[in-house]
């Protein structure tokens, strides 16, 4: 499994709102084909490390690396100059990424919301970029509900279609945070399914979540976030049954 | 100890729901109904409206050529404006200090000065600038011509109903633009969308819903407030009309015709908006049916 360079790889990231140090120089590598959970308290920087990764959220220091290429920069004399908008989106449309308020576009039907991004980015003709829209619908189970505005659907089945929408850029990562907490208890299930669906036909994934028990099962690792930095990280076995942090422990203590 | 639901559904259904009675609400109506009637008697039968005056004015070519300047004006000033004003808009909400300084100077300008002085100072442009000259500056003239020639009543009239217009549909789209949850264009982003293709696509039909309403508002009120134009001459609708009595003397029945074709517009007009509500609500509204059914038939859209 670790054979080979990363397929996420970050370095010394660090990020900070005003005075405030939300990231305090963070490491991770993350292999093509693992699911990473990132799990930690409220405020502890997780939001924050996952939009570093697409460049939603510049970092002040470090780097990401995607797939061998430095996200958002290139590197001359030894500095980090900000890539042209044109490049960072060609390297954001290789990341798909699932919010926690889902942030499906309301003007548009399930059906357009996801092909939407590959008419216009990969300039896919309507037939084709319908044709796999459609596909991408079955895929998480909506096939019937193509033609629906989000607000006609229940919250696990808008956050399905964005997981669609995150899918039909045929994204090589798929970041997701905390897609499951604004659900209500009886939706996170079907949410959970695709995800899960997701890891076993091979998809990188990197997922804040609350989940313990979606992190037990379908994680390859698990990594505890604190204060900024990554405590503790690790096989889910290890991390959640035998934590070797106090930090860790206390978190799990109050979540478990 | 469990309840036998069905047991109590059965006695529910010998209960017979009495709607509580509204005495008010008639009343109400027949209030209104003595009002409108009356009004509506005096109005046909007091002689002093003289409605033989009225008609006979109403298809007068005068009154008609003057609601065809009232039409172009507004129009054409109104599309400068919403161009204008997206344009506005847009810089004002850029990351640029320079670009938000420039737009917020223009508003401040053009909405803090009266329209009456704006359409003088244009008109009088020639005063200030006797010729305009397009070219490097310090360096030569590529083309140049006399603002008398350029300066026409009719440019006079679109260039001061624009660019004031303008200011204020700026800040209304700004405010539409402001209305849409930041989560859209994020995830826009996410996906890799241009910034263009993010705006157009998504920002801008989601914050058109918020603009129609009040930019539909500012279209009824230019079109009547173009009537100050006729300070430097042009004849619309008001003017036209005030022109006539000035001579006849019959004041009233004139500026009823004048009441009606504005009337016959702004309803024109509020059909117009309501069907773009509808086609912008698309989505956002909790059922999917097509409304009631006369404002199915009002819209079309059956
Ligand atoms: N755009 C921003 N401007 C200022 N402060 C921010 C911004 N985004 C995040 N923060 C701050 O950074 C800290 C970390 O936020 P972040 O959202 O990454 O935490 P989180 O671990 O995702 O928490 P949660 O579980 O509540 O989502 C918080 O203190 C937050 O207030
Ligand atoms: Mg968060």
């Amino acid at each position: 499994m670790a054979d080979g360079k990363p397929l996420v790889h970050l370095r010394g990231i660090r990020k900070r709102f005003g005075s405030n140090e939300v990231l305090k120089g963070v490491d991770l590598d993350v292999h093509a084909g693992e699911v990473l959970c990132l799990i930690g308290a409220s405020g502890s920087g997780k939001s924050t490390l996952l939009r570093c990764i697409n460049h939603l959220e510049t970092p002040d220091a470090g780097r990401v690396v995607v797939d061998g290429d430095l996200v958002g920069y290139a590197e001359r004399d030894g500095k980090l100059h900000e890539l042209p908008e044109r490049q960072i989106r060609a390297q954001r449309a290789r990341i798909g990424m699932v919010f926690q308020h889902f942030h499906l576009f309301p003007h548009l039907t399930a059906l357009e919301n996801v092909r939407e991004a590959p008419m216009r980015v990969h300039k896919h003709s309507k037939q084709t970029a319908t044709a796999t829209a459609r596909d991408l619908l079955d895929r998480v189970g909506l096939a019937e509900k193509a033609g629906a505005y989000p607000k006609h659907l229940s919250g696990g089945q808008q956050q399905r279609v964005a997981i669609a929408r995150g899918l039909a850029m045929r994204p090589q990562l798929m970041l997701f945070d905390e897609p499951t907490s604004a659900l209500d208890p009886e939706l996170v299930g079907e949410v959970l399914d695709v995800m899960r669906d997701l890891a076993v036909q091979g998809m990188t994934m990197i997922v804040v979540t609350h989940e313990m028990g979606f992190a037990r099962e379908v994680a390859s690792q698990v990594a505890f976030m604190a204060d900024g930095q990554i405590v503790e990280r690790g096989a889910p076995a290890d991390v959640l049954a035998n934590p070797a942090h106090e930090r860790t422990r206390s978190f799990l203590s109050k979540v478990l | 100890m469990a309840v036998d639901i069905q047991a109590v559904r059965e006695a529910d259904h010998a209960i017979v729901v009495v709607p509580r009675r509204r005495p008010w609400r008639w009343i109400g109506w027949a209030i209104t109904a003595v009002v409108v009637v009356s009004i509506a008697v005096s109005f046909l039968t007091n002689p002093n409206y003289r409605w033989d005056v009225v008609g006979g004015y109403l298809f007068d070519q005068r009154i008609l050529d003057g609601l065809v300047t009232t039409l172009k004006l507004t129009v054409v000033s109104m599309a400068i404006a919403a161009a204008l004003g997206l344009l506005l808009a847009t810089m004002r909400l850029s990351r640029s200090t320079l670009l938000r300084g420039v737009a917020g100077a223009y508003v401040w300008l053009f909405r803090g000065t009266p329209i009456l002085v704006q359409l003088i100072l244009w008109y009088n442009l020639a005063i200030l600038v006797p010729s305009i000259s397009i070219g490097i500056p310090f360096g030569p003239t590529l083309w140049s011509a006399a603002t008398n020639d350029l300066i026409t009543p009719w440019t006079a009239a679109i260039l001061g109903l624009a660019l004031n217009e303008a200011a204020y549909l700026g800040e209304i789209i700004r405010s539409g633009i402001i209305a849409v949850d930041k989560g859209q264009t994020e995830a826009a982003n996410a996906l890799g969308l241009s910034r263009f293709d993010a705006f157009r696509r998504i920002v801008l039909p989601q914050a058109l819903r918020v603009i129609v309403p009040p930019a539909s508002n500012e279209a009824i009120g230019l079109l009547k407030y173009s009537s100050v134009v006729s300070v430097i001459a042009l004849p619309e609708l008001l003017y036209s009309g005030q022109l006539i009595y000035g001579r006849t003397y019959e004041t009233i029945p004139v500026l009823l015709v004048v009441c009606i074709w504005y009337l016959v517009v702004v309803t024109v007009l509020t059909v117009l908006e309501s069907r773009l509500e509808r086609r912008l609500g698309v989505g956002f509204r909790a059922t999917t049916d097509g409304g009631k059914r006369w404002s199915r038939w009002l819209t079309g859209n059956r």
